[in-house]
């Protein structure tokens, strides 16, 4: 068990500044997903935490002790990687025992770990096998497991089921986060697939540039993104996001882009916010629902739609401004013809225009 | 490599007339250049098995009247070299002493600085990479000289270790090059899944790394042993006359015979020259072509 | 940033000694061994190197010597006809063989064989055909064409061509088997979208295959060129640099003079001569195929 400190990190390579002074604090048997467009610096901030790559500047703390500068085997980590990384030369049982026997530990310890990991995962009938004789799903299971038997405190996952197909995606996440229940550890996975981060998380850190946006649990950074740039990555069908201002008007705080126009009294602003301040308002599609009589309505025209199976994604356009909105099959609405909604304008989000940090 | 859709006839249909008289025009061409291509093999070996007195008559394409083996025997055991008269059999196993070690050590020497290259981030080795790398298109004649001395200060110009390690500096860019590149190709994460596990430089090197590197060491093999068999100036420089390699001596006994020269001889030397790279090539096939391409600069 | 330095060294000392023969390797044959090269063109050494330094002398001599301007020229001609004649053959032998054509891989033996083979092996078996007493100008003439003349390898007017024969039967086939390579390596959509737009086969080879293929075709002309400007034994396999001095290269002359003339300096300056020629033709290919895309890759 082990919790991990990233104290001012910054990892360089060449010129690119990958990692800006990064500062994370990962607790103890916490599952914590670094999530993020490809290229944001994830997998090497993943690198760096399993010493796979050196850091420019700044401290890694494993239980508070410094491990900066140790060597990956003596971190006590266990790491998982996306194109699964089995030894192509090496049965299924010798990937997973490789590690243990570098370790110089006797064949009966050997042995009984890979048999507890390989029942675990069950993949006891693959031992003797070579991975090219195996599938994708298969290996990856292997993978898992040859990062079990190692004990390891801390485990790191690096995108483990892009490779894969939907079906064994989604089969797999169950897996890790049953036996992230299982075996209490302090797992970090790295992703950019969402609904991988919000299944599995406890935590998830939002990157972009190598700086982390958000740090929250899955709820609040789906919910209360802390900028426009998080609002907008999480999600599917993604957020709306209409540019406009905010304007007085008796008491009441409305939102208007052109002859769009939205009461927005309701919504709680983090800070105090002037009139006549140039906004981005998000909504997700979700939060615009077909009108149910009691709330203020807004009439629009449907100009596209999109069936998603169990409800359907409509494109209206309400007074100029064309948002998508999530509809029942039984609300009747039909291309080209009027549509009337309602905008749950608390579960909407304000942004700056100018910073895109949330209001 | 899948086999692309050749850019002709798809569907099986009868061809025109064009078409006809295109596939004729293909066969001819290719048909005049493989005669072309093949004109010395055959002269060469045809020439080897006839008597002197059947080649004064100067037919140089017919087929040998008195088929005979004598000059083979000849070249192989006793053709002269001015007054040395010990055969070919000599530069033979001297080409064969001077390769085997210079191949062994220099693709041995290649792999782990293409794996240090590829997968170890050290700091200014993609410096010393580059300068290796222009090395390679510089001529040989630039370096031969202070190489010369060099050797003579350590005492061991003219020497077997001498041509061997001159095969091994030469030959240092093109392995080197070709087993960073094999070696880019492989997934990092293989790598640093055997850090994770706790294998050092050597341990992932000779359980991991080398038992994937068969394809590649068998392209560097080939070019290996083709490169430095079809050697010559640097055998000629540094190998000493005890061990001149067999391209040396072959020049020597066709190029320094004093009277008549015996051409039935020289040719049966000259084949018996190219019996280990045509091997070589005949038996590798697709190989050999891929040393080629790999050997090139590509990034 | 020294002791992050010390640091990262310490993690990965192993990989820093396992290095240390290619540093020295490249410090002392490479970099030494050219640096020492070059000073010794700015000396007067002879028969032994000497410490002296007499400017830009040596290079004056050189190109005041005849035999050195003569092998220069021969260069030129020889690689020229030598580059442009395998460039076309190689092409046109690649093209044809992706022609569908049956016992394909027995043209693709037949045209690559000579590659295998030594210089010297080439530059002998040619010598020999070449040769006006018993070669193919007396089997001609054996025919009844009693004017028939091939006495390239002992005219001096003709000398050049023999070589370019010898040399372009060498290495031919090396283009063919890299574009070969290439055209197989084509997307097969490429010929389905082409055939679509009803564009005749010779100029979709001409305007998007070749094009395409430039990689190959760089790579193969970089081959080409380092074979042709190393060019020795075949030179002294086929003619000896004669008749007279006809058939001479700089590789020859530079040999010579190290070895047999003793005229270090002199050949010094030539070899720093042609160094200077190789770079400024590498320079470019090297910065475009090699160091900016291994830049931009990784």
């Amino acid at each position: 068990m082990s919790s991990v400190s990233l104290e001012k990190i910054d990892i360089h390579y060449g010129k690119v500044h990958v990692v800006r002074s990064l500062d994370l604090h990962i607790r103890d048997g916490e599952f914590l997903v670094l999530l993020g467009p490809s290229g944001c610096g994830k997998s090497t901030l993943l690198s760096a935490i399993g010493g796979l790559n050196d850091v420019s500047s700044g401290k890694i703390l494993f239980n508070d002790k410094d491990v900066t500068w140790v060597d990956p085997k003596d971190r006590g980590i266990g790491m998982v990687f996306q194109s699964y990384a089995l030894y192509p030369t090496m049965t299924v049982e010798r990937n997973m025992s490789f590690g243990l026997r570098i370790a110089g530990l006797d064949r009966a310890t050997i042995d009984k770990k890979v048999t507890w990991a390989a029942e675990l995962l069950q993949i006891t009938h693959l031992l003797d096998r070579k991975p090219s004789a195996l599938s994708g799903g298969q290996r990856q299971r292997v993978a898992i497991g040859r990062a079990l038997v190692r004990d390891a405190d801390i485990f790191l996952f690096d995108e483990p089921l892009s490779n894969l197909d939907a079906k064994l995606r989604a089969e797999l996440r169950l897996e890790i986060k049953k036996l992230h229940k299982a075996l209490k550890s302090t797992m970090i996975y790295v992703t950019h697939d969402q609904i991988e981060a919000l299944t599995l998380a406890d935590r998830i850190a939002v990157m972009k540039d190598g700086i982390i946006q958000q740090l929250d649990t899955p709820l609040n950074v789906y919910n209360k993104p802390a900028n426009a740039f998080v609002g907008s990555f999480l999600g599917s069908p993604a957020m709306n996001k209409v540019e406009g201002q905010l304007v007085a008007d008796n008491d009441r705080l409305f939102f208007e882009a052109g002859t769009f126009r939205l009461d927005v009294s309701s919504y709680p602003f983090a800070q105090k916010v002037e009139a006549a301040r140039k906004v981005v308002l998000g909504l997700r599609p979700e939060h615009i629902v077909p009108a149910n009589g009691s709330a203020p309505v807004i009439e629009g025209k449907v100009s596209l739609i999109e069936p998603l199976g169990s409800s359907i994604l409509a494109w209206s356009v309400f007074n100029g401004i064309n948002l998508s909105h999530m509809v029942g099959q039984d609300d009747g609405c039909e291309v080209d013809h009027p549509f009337a909604v309602t905008i749950d304008v608390q579960k909407a989000s304000f942004f700056d225009v100018e910073t895109g940090w949330r209001l | 490599m899948t086999r692309v859709t050749p850019p002709t006839i798809v569907v099986k249909r009868p061809l025109s007339y064009q078409e006809v008289w295109g596939r004729v025009g293909i066969y001819a061409f290719l048909g005049m250049l493989a005669l072309f291509f093949f004109l010395p093999a055959y002269v060469m070996l045809v020439t080897s098995f006839k008597g002197m007195d059947e080649i004064r008559l100067g037919h140089i394409f017919t087929l040998p009247q008195q088929f005979s083996v004598d000059a083979w025997v000849k070249a192989w055991t006793s053709a002269c070299t001015g007054l040395d008269c010990t055969g070919l059999r000599v530069g033979f196993w001297n080409s064969v002493k001077i390769v085997v070690p210079s191949m062994t050590l220099s693709i041995l020497l290649g792999a782990i600085n293409g794996y240090a290259l590829s997968f170890w981030k050290v700091k200014g080795a993609n410096v010393l990479f580059a300068c290796l790398l222009l090395g390679s298109f510089i001529p040989y004649q630039v370096f031969i000289y202070p190489l010369v001395r060099v050797y003579a200060q350590a005492g061991i110009y003219g020497s077997l270790p001498a041509i061997v390690l001159t095969h091994i500096i030469f030959g240092m860019p093109v392995m080197t090059l070709l087993f960073r590149n094999y070696y880019s190709g492989l997934p990092v994460e293989l790598f640093k899944a055997a850090r994770v596990d706790g294998a050092g430089f050597w341990k992932i090197f000779f359980a991991i790394i080398l038992p994937m590197s068969a394809p590649i060491t068998i392209v560097a093999v080939i070019m290996q042993v083709t490169a430095i068999w079809n050697d010559f100036l640097l055998g000629l420089v540094f190998a000493g006359r005890d061990n001149l390699p067999m391209t040396v001596q072959l020049n020597n006994i066709v190029n320094t015979t004093t009277g008549e020269r015996a051409y039935n001889v020289n040719m049966a030397a000259t084949m018996l020259t190219s019996l280990v790279p045509l091997t070589v090539y005949l038996v590798s096939g697709r190989w050999f072509v891929r040393g080629i391409a790999s050997g090139a600069v590509k990034g | 940033m020294g002791a992050h330095f010390t640091r990262h060294v310490k993690r990965n000392l192993v990989a820093y000694i396992a290095l240390l023969p290619m540093a020295a390797v490249v410090i002392f044959a490479y970099l030494g061994t050219l640096a020492w090269s070059v000073r010794l063109s700015f000396s007067s050494s002879r028969l032994l190197p000497k410490n002296d330094f007499v400017g830009l002398s040596q290079y004056v001599d050189l190109f005041d010597t005849p035999r050195w301007l003569t092998s220069l020229g021969n260069l030129v001609i020889i690689a020229f006809f030598f580059l442009l004649i395998c460039f076309i053959l190689g092409c046109l032998l690649a093209i044809f063989i992706d022609q569908n054509v049956r016992a394909e891989s027995l043209f693709r033996t037949v045209f690559l064989y000579p590659y295998a083979m030594s210089f010297v092996v080439a530059g002998l078996i040619w010598q020999w055909i070449l040769n006006p007493d018993l070669g193919i100008q007396q089997t001609m003439r054996g025919l009844g064409f009693s004017g028939f003349v091939l006495d390239w390898v002992v005219n001096p007017k003709m000398v050049l061509y023999a070589i370019i024969l010898a040399t372009v039967w060498h290495g031919s086939g090396l283009v063919m088997a890299l574009l070969l390579a290439g055209l197989r390596g084509i997307d097969s959509e490429i010929w389905k979208a082409t055939r679509i737009d009803g564009i005749p086969t010779w100029r979709v080879y001409l305007s998007i295959i070749l094009p395409m293929l430039r990689p190959m075709i760089i790579t193969s002309l970089v081959l080409l060129s380092i074979s042709i400007i190393k060019m020795y034994d075949v030179v002294v396999a086929m003619t000896n640099g004669g008749p007279g001095t006809a058939s001479e290269v700089p590789a020859k002359f530079i040999m010579d003079n190290l070895f047999e003339r003793a005229n270090i300096g002199l050949a010094t300056a030539a070899s720093t001569v042609m160094l200077i020629t190789v770079m400024f033709i590498m320079a470019p290919v090297l910065y475009f195929q090699y160091f900016r895309k291994s830049g931009s890759s990784s």
